[in-house]
């Protein structure tokens, strides 16, 4: 497939998981606000200001806003295009992405993305917005849901599919890792904590929900809400589809599915360093995570995600970085020693310009 | 229908149809033989049913991004393309008449093209004066003596017909480089089969759904010698052009990949694209892209939207292109001029659908005329379209007729005369929800490869602002869905 096509496909997936995960995160602190008690400046500050951390752009915020109120913050992970990882502009790079290939992706899924592009770019959206975001944000959800589903029905399984999954699994466990990394501020330097406060305990089951991971979680850990235990399920949990030891298993998959290398192997730095990452997750203990830190130890989890996809980004989409300049050279050489060819076998069709 | 109140049948009596040729009605207001059937239908359709329609037609449209993109308009860069829902009807024996007429005439251009490149007879028999010719701005010269492949040099012509006020059929002008609009022949259909499934059947409509396998099967015609299989792409400017939902339209529609330029990388005088498994050989190429822009080693050197070397590979005869390089000289507005005489020419026949009237400004009689007429004529510039370079004479303020005097006095080569052609006119849904008349348009598609096959109907436009002549989409044109009948009732 063409480099360039596997390329948009792989952005079209990231920015759609991109999209939702912003959802997510809104809409479930959003609702936390409701039950913390006593809020000030200040404690908004701190509650909205690691959310904008999160997402790497802190920098872009302050630009653009003085204070990190929760009408801010919204504003600028939700409506605002200045910021170029905020919803709409997600959804935007989605959509002008899936355009850009729109002969190699399904009627259904082109039609439902650009449906979810009309909506958050029309006024209908800031209306729905003020009235209820929570609504919103199920439209945002269920959308981006409904082209997940969408894809998994009716895509043919080819390396199209193969570089997407791809996309959307290093973008959802990217997110995964920076939404448990919401609350590191309040754990020590390393080791874990050893009790929990009540605020706590909703903070963390909001990391929880912000992964859609709530019900999951109760099912094999109760009520009970502990970091270290939200840590193991998001982080190393086997089984549940976006902890991050899941997403790299089957980034590992889809990999191997584009190359036809057998695991245990690898043909690419893309290959090596996500078998590597594989391994890594599946030989780790939460003790030992937080013996090491837990905020060192995500950041160094994305660190390795950024240097996977630049690895991808060398092995299959990367163009030559000949300029036109060069190109024209290469081709004034050719076609130079090309005519030498002629001169000895011309034929009728081949003769040089009459000009 | 019984009970329901108002019914369409009421609007229309209402219609309009005097001072022009109407599709629908004739001069004594009674409908139209092939038109009848239709009329049956329609009128079982109350006004609510129908504007129900029109409007899931229309967000349906929105929703697949079956939009055109306007330039210089940053704010709304896509638009989609009005579509009226009153279907134009064509019976039998006329189609009949018109497929023999663009046949005639595209078989005329092909053979004009590849004697202008070659031995250039009728250049020399004084047919065409040379000079006409050899100043033609997309006449390329580099590629005299040069062979196409199977000798075909307009593979896809684009044809824009129109009918005067007597209901002739005329040729407005011929678009012999990369014609759109196809795609919306298919939508349009798309649509109307959606809105209306009883009808087609009863009606007896001619299918269109196989323009993408003919197009398909003429490319594969022209692969290279020796190549049993080829690699057939479509070559796009890119996400920005305004036809880029068609480019993307047609090549899902074959199961071909779409590539813009910079996926295209020439070694050795053959043609590759960039995959994620390394570079694989292209053969075919159905590119929608000018000719200026294709190889900047060869024309345009600050193109950033061809493929260095294609032209290169292209003389090799390792790829064929379709349209060939250099069918914008039969595009000059010109040489439409000379189509007459090149079919009495080539063909030793007359022309079939005839041309419009047309003053060549280059000849000093017909340049007086044109002058001391400017008020009552449309001009032309010789190498524009989509409606820009043009002067509506009788439109124009004083102003914009000065600034073409000067212009073709200073440049009479570059321009043609016409007398303004009050076009025929359709029954067409206004936004006030009433029946008016509207101008119309057809461009038909013609495909010529092995044979010549051209899809039943094409592209009616229509001028949607009230008296406009002009049906460019980028000038607020809409379209109809085009129907052949079977029969003539």
């Amino acid at each position: 497939m063409l480099s360039r096509v596997a390329n948009n496909l792989y952005w079209m997936a990231r920015y759609i998981e991109r999209a939702e995960n912003i959802a997510r995160i809104v809409d479930v602190n959003l609702q936390l606000l409701l039950d913390l008690r006593d809020l000030n400046d200040q404690r908004l500050a701190d509650h909205w200001m690691p959310i904008v951390q999160s997402t790497g752009d802190e920098a872009a915020f302050l630009g653009l806003h003085k204070k990190a109120t929760g009408k801010h913050v919204t504003e600028f992970l939700v409506f605002q295009t200045e910021n170029t990882n905020s919803l709409v502009s997600s959804i935007c790079q989605a959509r002008e992405n899936a355009r850009m290939v729109r002969d190699q992706i399904t009627g259904d899924l082109w039609e439902e993305l650009n449906r979810l592009y009309l909506f958050v770019r029309s006024p209908q959206a800031r209306q729905v917005w003020k009235e209820s975001p929570t609504d919103f944000f199920q439209q945002v959800k269920s959308s981006s849901l409904t082209l997940i589903g969408l894809t998994r029905a009716t895509a043919i399984r080819n390396e199209g599919w193969n570089f997407s999954e791809a996309g959307k699994l290093i973008e959802r466990a990217d997110k995964t890792s920076r939404i448990l990394d919401l609350r590191y501020h309040t754990l020590p330097e390393k080791g874990a904590p050893t009790s929990v406060t009540q605020a706590e305990a909703l903070e963390w089951s909001a990391i929880l929900r912000s992964c859609s991971a709530w019900d999951a979680y109760k099912s094999i850990h109760s009520a009970e809400v502990h970091p270290k235990l939200v840590t193991n399920f998001l982080l190393l949990n086997e089984d549940f589809p976006r902890s991050a030891r899941f997403c790299v298993k089957e980034l590992n998959l889809a990999l191997r599915r584009i190359s036809g290398v057998s695991a245990g192997r690898f043909s690419n730095e893309a290959e090596k360093l996500t078998g590597r990452l594989e391994a890594e997750l599946q030989f780790s203990t939460v003790d030992e995570i937080f013996a090491h830190g837990l905020h060192q130890y995500l950041d160094q989890f994305q660190f390795k995600l950024n240097a996977i996809g630049n690895a991808l980004f060398s092995a299959y989409f990367f163009q030559s970085t000949a300029s036109v300049d060069d190109q024209i050279l290469v081709q004034q050489e050719e076609q130079q020693q090309q005519s030498h060819h002629l001169v000895l076998g011309a034929n009728d069709a081949n003769r040089p310009t009459v000009n | 229908m019984p009970g329901v109140g108002k019914t369409r049948h009421h609007m229309l009596k209402r219609y309009d149809h005097a001072g022009f040729f109407d599709e629908m009605l004739d001069k004594g207001g009674q409908v139209r033989p092939h038109y009848r059937k239709f009329r049956e239908h329609f009128k079982a359709l109350t006004p609510q049913e129908f504007n129900h329609k029109r409007h899931s037609v229309d967000v349906a449209f929105l929703r697949q991004g079956i939009t055109f993109n306007v330039y210089g308009d940053s704010a709304g860069t896509e638009k989609i393309f009005p579509f009226d829902l009153l279907p134009r009807i064509i019976p039998a024996r006329e189609w009949e008449l018109l497929e023999r007429g663009l046949a005639q005439r595209i078989t005329a251009l092909n053979l004009f093209l590849h004697d202008i490149y070659h031995e250039q007879h009728i250049l020399k028999e004084g047919v065409i004066p040379p000079h006409y010719v050899l100043s033609g701005k997309h006449f390329r010269r580099e590629f005299a003596g040069f062979n196409v492949p199977k000798d075909i040099y307009i593979h896809v012509c684009g044809t824009d017909l129109i009918r005067d006020d007597s209901g002739r059929w005329l040729v407005l002008e011929d678009n012999g480089r990369c014609p759109s609009g196809v795609s919306y022949v298919l939508e349009n259909r798309r649509a109307m089969k959606r809105s209306f499934p009883g009808m087609f059947e009863q009606i007896g409509v001619r299918p269109v759904e196989d323009y993408s396998q003919e197009l398909l099967r003429m490319l594969n015609y022209l692969a290279p010698v020796g190549v049993a299989d080829p690699t057939v792409v479509l070559l796009t400017p890119g996400a920005y052009n305004s036809a880029y939902f068609e480019h993307t339209y047609l090549a899902r529609q074959m199961g071909i990949e779409i590539v813009e330029g910079r996926d295209l990388v020439v070694r050795d005088a053959r043609v590759f694209m960039r995959t994620t498994k390394g570079l694989r050989p292209v053969h075919v190429i159905y590119r929608r892209i000018d000719d200026d822009f294709i190889d900047p080693t060869v024309f345009r050197r600050d193109s950033m939207l061809g493929v260095p070397g294609l032209v290169h590979a292209y003389r090799a005869g390792n790829v064929s292109l379709a349209n060939s390089i250099g069918t914008g000289i039969a595009d000059d507005k010109v040489m439409y001029y000379f189509v007459p005489r090149m079919i009495k020419y080539y063909l030793n026949q007359e022309p079939i659908i005839p041309n419009v009237e047309t003053y060549l400004a280059s000849e000093e009689a017909d340049k007086k005329y044109i002058l001391e007429n400017l008020n009552k004529l449309v001009v032309k510039a010789a190498n524009e379209s989509g409606g820009y370079g043009m002067l509506m004479g009788p439109k124009a303020s004083k102003d914009e007729i000065e600034i073409f005097r000067k212009a073709i006095e200073a440049d009479p080569r570059n321009y043609i005369a016409q007398p303004m052609i009050s076009l025929s006119r359709h029954p067409t849904q206004t936004d006030e929800n009433k029946f008016e008349g509207r101008h119309i348009d057809l461009r038909p598609f013609i495909l010529y490869g092995e044979k010549i096959v051209i899809v039943p109907g094409g592209l009616t436009r229509v001028a949607l602002r009230k008296g406009s002549l002009v049906v460019n989409s980028s000038q607020g044109g809409g379209s109809k869905d085009t129907w052949v009948l079977y029969g003539d009732e």
